[in-house]
């Protein structure tokens, strides 16, 4: 038997800033799609309203996130790799029907695996940035005649609505696979339970070390 | 763990300062009690003209009365005898054509179609006492009518089909001795009528303006600010500010609600956005001919059958004409959703003797410019006045008939019932040609809607414009709204990734199960 122990694998704010942005996400895709007219709840002006505040705190967050991120250099998790790679997606396609062991190992140091940190450097490169841009310019965009910012001027909001509407169909699919795709952890709660408490059960690694965070439970 | 309480507080801190300054405030409150304290204050007039000599000695003819106003205010007959309102034309330049004298006078409209040898009978509504088919009434200033825009007497009347003179039975002196700032009931006289009846012509002026509650306007409710006609139309040495479409062209000399309220009037800052795009009236007009209905169709076309020989009308389940024989048919509307179009404050116009291109679908008479990209234009309310009305089909030009005369036999259409000597008649005392032809040609006209301001509460809803299907912009459709409009592209390829995201994780999920199923059994066994 491989020595298993308690590690402390998500801090305090790597939680809240996870939960706080997955909630702020939420009520995004639930206003903004009401403000597309998908569905009427809250009614056109409040979804409005209550979507830029949303948008506003998610802003914060994403500033908060960032410099987290670059002083802890937890920003490293995201570079995406192709080691293992192929074998992380034949688990996902075969191994997983057959109860096969996880391809890589989880740890503290490295928590994502090979398609998780492709995963998410997309999302974090290219589909928030884009969907927050594409937000702001729609936030801040002027009618001809406004002209405050000459050079911005754009002859239409469609393009940039449109740019917007499909980054959220986009984060919108990522969240149904995200939400599944937690249930594949060691056991079906295992990376829930994580999220919500920071600790995991893991192997512990040769050497006997395992703490990114140099703390064990 | 400190650091996690510090940054939670702080968003949290944040979350309330923005739900502060975001929140549901809809008008900013320094304005609107500036202007109602302004508007609250009494006016005092600085002379009390029952003491006046002049105006003491018996009147006898309303002309007596102009000499004795021209006795003191010695030079405001100049002033009034270069208005609008007394030359019925004046300087306006259209796009494409330039500088014309456009007025009453010469434009063409598509109600009583044109005032050229109707004069008699159109004066009833001009500020001078003798007008004629001559013109001599124009540089007459003894003609000129102070009473009818200053008389608070409401007593002076004028006389129908004469040229202008008021009725002979009124005491002059009273309403000499009577003159004051000019009322709703002034304005309202002509301005309510136009067109041969209330609320024929604008739909949003019309004789329950007279004595308005809140609902119907909330500026001119009598229980409330109570303002009049003029305190919007400010003036200057009798040039009152404010024009219609119908006869102007250029943007200028409006009377506008920036020029109140500002042109940021809302808190929400989503809201005053709305203003660089949406004009006040798009949503504070939600609906016109909210008392008396309005006209919306009029069909020349039907017009001359008699019963027995005589002219006859008949009306609709709202006492209105539905059928005159004078004039023909009519549809009339009560609470009349507007319709919208973009403007930018200039409008060409239909000009006497222009040739029609009778292919192109309805003849607009007063096309009103602008677009979503013109950095001047804003979606405007408007009310649409179709009609069928007379047409040579040989020359192209819309006819401009004979209706008026005091006998029978000089051609006039609501004596002799007769289209071609009609129409012979008018053209030829304007001097355009006649082919001899009569038929009728569909026209609209566009009345911009800028009276009968709905309380706030009752302004349209951010969902009445807002929404997928049939909203109220659903005609507009040079620009992206937001609600309304979507990407078909964009729409299809996101309901599918969603669909196939769902389906892929079931079918992952329930493979899982069944896989896992499996293995158990076989364990067992």
């Amino acid at each position: 038997m491989k020595n298993k122990k308690i590690v402390l694998i998500y801090s305090g704010f790597e939680r809240f800033w996870h939960w706080a942005q997955a909630g702020l996400i939420l009520f995004l895709a639930f206003t903004g799609f009401e403000i597309h007219s998908s569905y009427s709840f809250l009614g056109f002006r409040d979804a409005i309203r209550y979507h830029n505040i949303a948008a506003y705190l998610l802003i914060v967050l994403i500033v908060f996130a960032v410099f987290w991120h670059l002083t802890t250099g937890e920003w490293r998790q995201y570079i995406p790799t192709s080691r293992n790679i192929v074998a992380q997606l034949e688990y996902y396609v075969f191994g997983i029907f057959r109860n096969a062991p996880h391809p890589t190992k989880k740890t503290a140091l490295i928590k994502l695996n090979p398609l998780q940190k492709l995963t998410y450097f997309g999302l974090k490169v290219f589909l928030l940035p884009a969907t927050l841009i594409s937000g702001l310019l729609y936030m801040f965009y002027r009618h001809p005649g406004a002209g405050t910012i000459e050079s911005l001027t754009i002859r239409s909001l469609g393009s940039i609505a449109i740019a917007h509407t499909i980054c959220a169909f986009a984060l919108a699919a990522f969240l149904i696979t995200h939400l599944y795709l937690i249930t594949t952890g060691e056991t079906v709660t295992a990376n829930l339970k994580a999220m919500l408490t920071g600790f995991e059960e893991l192997e512990e690694e040769e050497g006997g070390r395992n703490s990114g965070s140099g703390r064990h439970a | 763990m400190k650091n996690t309480i510090i940054i939670i507080a702080s968003l949290c801190l944040l979350f309330a300062i923005s739900i502060g300054v975001l929140s549901n405030k809809d008008i900013e409150p320094g304005t609107l009690t500036r202007l109602k304290a302004k508007y609250s204050q009494k006016h005092v007039p600085s002379a009390d003209h029952t003491k006046f000599t002049a105006l003491q000695k018996k009147f006898t003819s309303p002309r007596q009365v102009t000499e004795a106003c021209i006795g003191c205010h010695n030079k405001r007959h100049e002033e009034v005898m270069r208005s609008a309102h007394w030359n019925w034309e004046k300087e306006e330049y259209i796009e494409g054509r330039g500088v014309v004298y456009l007025g009453k006078k010469n434009a063409i409209n598509n109600f009583c179609i044109s005032t050229p040898g109707n004069e008699k009978s159109c004066a009833k509504c001009h500020i001078g006492y003798g007008m004629d088919s001559k013109g001599t009434e124009f540089s007459d200033r003894g003609s000129v009518d102070c009473l009818v825009c200053h008389d608070n007497s409401e007593t002076y009347t004028k006389a129908p089909d004469k040229g202008g003179a008021p009725l002979g039975t009124l005491d002059l002196n009273l309403i000499a001795q009577s003159v004051g700032k000019p009322k709703r009931t002034n304005c309202g006289v002509c301005h309510f009528f136009g067109g041969g009846g209330n609320n024929v012509k604008h739909g949003d002026l019309e004789k329950a303006l007279f004595e308005p509650d809140r609902d119907l306007d909330v500026h001119m409710a009598s229980a409330g600010q109570n303002l009049q006609c003029v305190d919007c139309h400010k003036t200057e040495k009798h040039n009152i500010s404010g024009k219609m479409y119908s006869l102007s062209s250029m943007n200028q000399n409006r009377s506008t609600c920036e020029q109140c309220h500002t042109a940021a009037p809302h808190a929400d800052t989503v809201l005053n956005e709305h203003t660089v795009k949406v004009a006040c009236q798009t949503c504070h007009i939600p609906a016109y001919a909210k008392a008396n209905a309005t006209k919306m169709y009029w069909d020349w076309s039907t017009a001359g059958k008699l019963k027995n020989g005589k002219p006859y009308a008949e009306e609709d389940s709202m006492g209105n004409h539905s059928y005159m024989s004078i004039k023909g048919s009519f549809v009339w509307k009560k609470n009349v959703k507007p319709d919208y179009i973009w403007f930018n404050g200039t409008a060409s116009h239909y000009l006497s003797g222009d040739k029609v291109d009778d292919k192109a679908g309805p003849l607009v008479l007063n096309p009103l410019h602008g677009s979503y990209a013109d950095e001047n234009s804003k979606i405007i309310p408007v009310k649409i006045h179709v009609a069928n009305q007379p047409y040579d089909p040989e020359n192209k030009i819309l006819i401009q008939p004979r209706l008026f005369s005091e006998n029978k036999g000089e051609g006039a259409f609501w004596k002799d019932f007769n289209w071609v000597s009609a129409a012979r008649a008018g053209m030829k005392a304007i001097g355009l040609p006649f082919s001899g032809k009569v038929s009728f040609i569909k026209t609209e006209m566009y009345w911009p809607l800028n009276h009968m301001v709905a309380p706030k509460e009752s302004s349209v809803k951010c969902s009445e414009c807002h929404i997928r299907e049939g909203g109220r912009l659903a005609g507009l459709n040079d620009f992206y709204m937001p609600g309304r409009d979507y990407s078909r592209t964009a729409e299809f390829l996101g309901k599918w990734l969603l669909l196939l995201s769902l389906l892929g994780v079931l079918a992952h999920g329930a493979g899982r199960i069944i896989s896992r199923r499996k293995r158990i059994t076989g364990e067992n066994k």
